[in-house]
């Protein structure tokens, strides 16, 4: 397997000590759950239940709406108070349905129960892993049934299970896979035979050396699978930048990883499968990792989906007294809480506070072009001109700058010396092109 | 010296013939009506008339493919002053309107619900959460709309806030597209009594996220005459084709409905409605 | 006036409501300053998050930072100019720097900016036309210098950020062009504190010199002019004399990976290349490429003037483009041009050309499909 090093990228203090040594608890149920209905990206899930009704753990509680959709199920039994319009992590308000467990956490009927995956076809794994509710929880949470169903033409040849861990501060990926080696290698197995490959690789970063030997260890054996240890620099667990260091391979502008026959699942995701066609278990649960300084007792927790921030925090020992940023997921990529009313989705893989004096303050001073942003940027864009322009509202040129192909990983702010808000714009450039491509055709 | 100074006139002067001669080449015939209209519209190029600036329009109005008061901006002056150049007759289109921002939620009265550090717009400030504003109508006071506004007629007040000058307005309503919340309506100029509240919000919460919120008290509708204010989803709407007395701001316990006087000094009321009772 | 109602009504009304939070008197028409953060309350009322897009984190370097980096890379080269041309060097030093400090804040305040003296650009800029001036400047023709980098070629164009061209550079330019016996005939050799200055000619105007009265090179170049010329033995502007501190300099900045290695080295590598050339083929007239490189303004211009992060360009193969342009420009001036040195009037034509350069190399994406493969 031939190494690359993807352009661009940077050392951001990783902070990973705060959490990574510390196995995963289970967080005793909260008083009420708050389950967003839309837990995946693409088209929204229906809910199916209304204020009052009784709902068991399991319990799909909203249907696909589509093909790129899911399910969403009750993370535990008891009844629905409300529904009403939340706080989001993902960064919008958004409905959710407020469930009051009734502390008997009872299964739905069928759930939980363990069964034989041998000789399972690939379109009953699918149909299994779609029902249940499986997404991508890396964070993009993409329907992994989606992810799974390549096009016909494309020749898949790689499956590569996402163990990088990129982000600064989060341990949840590396605590999974040292306590659930096993499960991982399984969902990976399952994921191979469904898109049909041989080689499976997991990727680590070479800051999680016991994570590296618990899964070779777990692979042993197993044909077609090897374990890669890469070398640590954000954002290396991007799915593009991912293949281009373990295959050499360029996935396309525009195009998707599938292009390259390679398929990328998070291992967290992995598991989820493994458990969905094992036991017939929901996506219900989710390690997230509680860390930063503005927490007094760091963890990675074993959290429903639901679990309200104010829960986690207050089972983590509380806030510091100056904590001025919490965020969804890890501090690169994560998206900004306002109150801790939100509560964890599929996606959330972690949850940072920060004390005011780490919080940066973006002041959008003028671009003095030092060129940084160019160097680090692992899609090999041109930020600098990107902001300018998009600070002058030409869209247009952005486009044409390839602002679409932006992955959003925050290196070029990071190091900004004018402390520019790079990536607010080219979000904001992203939904303006969108809406002159819609009014274009 | 002198070979010089001929030397220098001499090129002018074949300059000089050489661009003549060009000008009447390559001269583009032109309507001298167009150029008059061009005079009389405001120069702006605003694109209220949604053609690429003023000169096209004026090529239409010549061309008799534009109404004579197509120019919103220059309204029914420029349409008399239009419509003598052309040989025709005005006689009044519809009522000048100005533009109106539905919201009086400073940060002196309206909570926030984070503390928003990003581009400092108001469009790219909708992206986190909706905007900092606790109330998830309210103006966000980035001042996007000033920006776009050419004739300075938006105002933006101290705690963040849009004001827009019906004066100064000339209701090209630009500023109506590029608010994000969607909270600048276009009202007649002679209304004065309006409602300045977008939130549609139940009473409690609008309460708690504003102190001048509109919370669906529906005083004002009783007070008004029939159909004049009508309830939207816990919001009160003034519909502009009725006459409003002044004297219902006055019922407003919120302090949400403003009466704005004119030169005429048609009204006195305003010292009354501010001192209403929360 | 209507509006002046409504804004009435609005202040009224938050008089009447909230009478302890009065609307701050801070004018609002300018764009304000980032919003202030969280206040160090720990009541529950009001918000408590800062919320703003990803990333979080930040690596910490600043504007002023970078500008600190390089005044102190330029530190040794401009101690070394007191040593060699005594207290005439700190003067010009001190004039121009304070006046550029100056300018910048009287701009800065009459354009209703934010006074931004710490980001220390102002202070860089006149240190630089500082090192871009000979030690017999009078204090008028520094002070005017620095009104031409400040306030014309910097804050009439919006300000650090803007200026299309290296303000330092068109200060000097414009003292260069209005003022040429000041700049260029009053040189003294290196007098050290004490032995009496001499009034002289730089290396590079008696190689002028040189060719148009004996119409061939006549200079010795050997090894004690060598070590003459790199130790800064020599006439020149404060800045320009000693080549080895400018390369440890720009070592530094390269190192602390404030400026890449493009610019300068293809500046001085594209002198050094073309000279070497007509030197290869008429040594009479054109002289050994290694005095092209170590004499003038060349180390200085290409590690201090040229790599001036917002008048050169952003892509990596812009830069290079850059620094060959500079580099060709500079010795057509010297070989050809009326002037000795050339090195101020290449990178300031390049400035100017920098947004072309910038746009016919921008980056291709990660992962473009060739289309020439592709078809």
């Amino acid at each position: 397997m031939g190494s690359g090093r993807f352009f661009g990228g940077v050392h951001p203090s990783y902070n990973k000590g705060l959490a990574d040594s510390s196995a995963i608890v289970e967080m005793p149920l909260p008083e009420r759950l708050v389950v967003f209905f839309a837990q995946n990206l693409g088209v929204p899930s229906q809910p199916v239940v209304k204020k009052g009704d009784e709902v068991k753990k399991g319990q799909v509680i909203a249907e696909a709406g589509g093909f790129v959709s899911t399910p969403v199920h009750a993370p535990t039994s008891g009844t629905i108070g409300s529904i009403d319009i939340y706080p989001s992590p993902v960064g919008v308000d958004a409905p959710a349905a407020v469930l009051v467990p009734d502390g008997k956490d009872e299964w739905f009927e069928g759930c939980n129960v363990e069964r034989s995956s041998e000789g399972l076809g690939v379109k009953k794994i699918k149909e299994m892993i779609h029902d249940k509710g499986i997404v991508g929880m890396g964070g993009a949470t993409f329907p992994t049934h989606v992810k799974l169903s390549p096009l016909a033409e494309k020749k898949m040849d790689l499956l590569v299970i996402n163990g990088a861990e990129c982000e600064p501060y989060l341990t949840a990926d590396h605590r999974l896979m040292v306590e659930h080696a096993e499960g991982i290698r399984d969902g990976a197995s399952l994921f191979a035979t469904v898109i049909g490959v041989r080689n499976v690789v997991v990727a680590i970063e070479k800051n999680k050396p016991d994570a590296i030997e618990v899964m070779c260890k777990a692979v042993v054996g197993c044909q077609g699978f090897s374990v890669e240890a890469m070398d640590v620099i954000y954002p290396q667990g991007a799915e593009k930048q991912l293949i281009y260091t373990l295959t050499k391979r360029k996935v396309p502008a525009g195009g998707l990883p599938m292009d390259v026959g390679v398929l990328v699942q998070n291992v967290g995701t992995a598991l989820a499968a493994y458990e969905a066609v094992r036991y017939n278990r929901p996506l219900i649960q989710r390690v997230v990792t509680v860390t930063g300084s503005g927490i007094r007792e760091p963890k990675n927790v074993l959290a429903r989906v639901g679990t309200r921030f104010e829960d986690l925090v207050k089972f983590c020992g509380g806030l510091e007294g100056d904590a001025a940023k919490c965020i969804n997921g890890g501090p690169m990529m994560g998206v900004a809480q306002y109150s801790l009313d939100a509560a964890v989705t599929k996606g959330t893989s972690g949850l940072v506070i920060l004390r005011q004096e780490e919080v940066t303050q973006f002041v959008s001073d003028a671009c003095i072009r030092c060129a940084r942003c160019l160097e680090v940027c692992p899609m090999k864009l041109n930020p600098s001109a990107l902001s300018i322009f998009i600070e002058k509202m030409r869209f247009e040129d952005a486009n044409e700058y390839n602002v679409m192909d932006c992955i959003e990983c925050g290196c070029c702010a990071y190091v900004c010396p004018s402390r520019r808000p790079m990536v607010h714009h080219f979000r904001r450039a992203k939904a303006e092109v969108r809406k002159l491509q819609r009014k274009t055709g | 010296m002198l070979t010089a100074v001929i030397a220098l006139a001499a090129l002018a002067l074949l300059a000089a013939f050489g661009l003549a001669i060009a000008a009447r080449v390559f001269a583009v015939p032109h309507n001298p009506k167009a150029d008059e209209i061009e005079e009389v519209l405001p120069g702006a190029n605003c694109g209220a008339c949604a053609l690429p600036g003023c000169a096209e329009l004026a090529r239409r109005i010549a061309e008799g493919k534009a109404d004579i008061d197509a120019c919103p901006v220059g309204g029914e002056s420029a349409a008399h002053t239009i419509a003598a150049i052309m040989g025709m007759e005005f006689e009044g289109g519809a009522e000048r309107e100005v533009a109106l921002v539905l919201c009086k939620g400073s940060d002196q009265v309206a909570a926030k619900r984070f503390f928003y550090n990003g581009i400092y717009d108001c469009n790219s400030a909708v992206l986190v959460f909706g905007g900092d504003k606790a109330c998830t109508y309210g103006c966000l006071g980035l001042g996007t709309c000033a920006g776009v506004c050419l004739f300075g007629a938006i105002d933006m007040v101290p705690g963040g806030l849009a004001v827009v000058d019906p004066e100064k307005c000339t209701g090209c309503a630009q500023c109506v597209a590029a608010c994000p919340k969607g909270i600048i309506k276009m009202v007649p100029a002679s209304r004065k009594l309006h409602i300045l509240c977008s939130s549609h919000d139940k009473g409690g919460v609008a309460r708690k996220h504003c102190k001048v919120a509109c919370i669906g008290c529906m005083k004002c509708v009783k007070a008004a005459p029939e159909g004049a204010i009508t309830m939207d989803n816990f919001l009160a709407v003034v519909d502009y084709s009725f006459e409003i007395p002044a004297e219902v701001a006055a019922e407003c316990p919120m302090n949400t409905i403003i009466v704005t006087g004119d030169a005429a000094g048609a009204c006195e009321e305003p010292a009354a409605a501010a001192g209403g009772d929360a | 006036m209507a509006r002046k109602d409504l804004e009435v009504l609005l202040e009224d009304n938050m008089e009447g409501k909230t009478p302890e939070e009065k609307p701050a008197a801070e004018p609002t028409h300018e764009k304000p300053a980032p919003r202030p953060g969280p206040r160090p309350k720990k009541a529950e009322v009001g918000p408590r998050f800062v919320v703003s897009s990803s990333p979080h984190m930040h690596d910490g370097r600043t504007v002023s930072q970078i500008m600190r980096f390089v005044i102190i890379a330029l530190a040794p080269a401009a101690l070394y100019s007191i040593y060699i041309f005594g207290l005439d060097a700190l003067r010009v030093i001190l004039i121009s720097t304070a006046s550029a400090m100056i300018f910048e804040a009287i701009s800065q305040k009459i354009m209703k900016r934010p006074v931004a003296l710490r980001d220390s650009s102002a202070a860089l800029t006149g240190l630089l036309l500082a090192m871009n001036l000979p030690s017999t400047s009078p204090w008028w023709l520094i002070v005017v210098g620095n009104f031409f980098a400040i306030v014309i070629a910097k804050q009439l164009y919006g300000g650090l950020g803007y200026n299309p061209f290296n303000p330092a550079l068109v200060g000097r330019v414009v003292l260069l062009i209005s003022f040429p016996v000041h700049m260029t005939a009053r040189w003294v050799t290196a007098s050290r504190f004490g032995t009496d200055a001499v009034t002289t000619a730089t290396p590079l105007s008696q190689m002028k010199e040189s060719l148009a009265t004996l119409g061939h090179i006549d200079i010795a170049f050997g090894r004690e002019e060598i070590f003459d010329l790199l130790i800064g033995n020599r006439a020149g502007c404060l800045g320009e004399t000693s080549v080895i501190l400018l390369a440890l300099g720009g070592l530094f900045l390269i190192w602390k990976r404030v400026i890449s290695w493009r610019i300068p080295v293809m500046f001085i590598g594209a002198v050094w290349a073309m000279t070497g050339i007509f030197h290869l083929f008429d040594p009479a007239h054109y002289i050994d490429p290694s005095f092209h490189v170590i004499t003038g303004g060349l180390f200085i211009g290409a590690i201090f003037m040229a790599t001036d992060y917002v008048t050169s360009p952003v892509t990596k193969k812009g830069m290079l483009i850059f620094g060959a342009g500079c580099g060709i420009i500079t010795v057509l001036i010297r070989l050809w041009g009326a002037y000795p040195e050339g090195v101020s009037f290449a990178i300031l034509l390049m400035n100017a050309a920098t947004p072309l350069i910038d746009r016919y190399t921008k980056p291709r994406v990660f992962g473009a499909v060739d289309t020439k493969a592709a078809a």
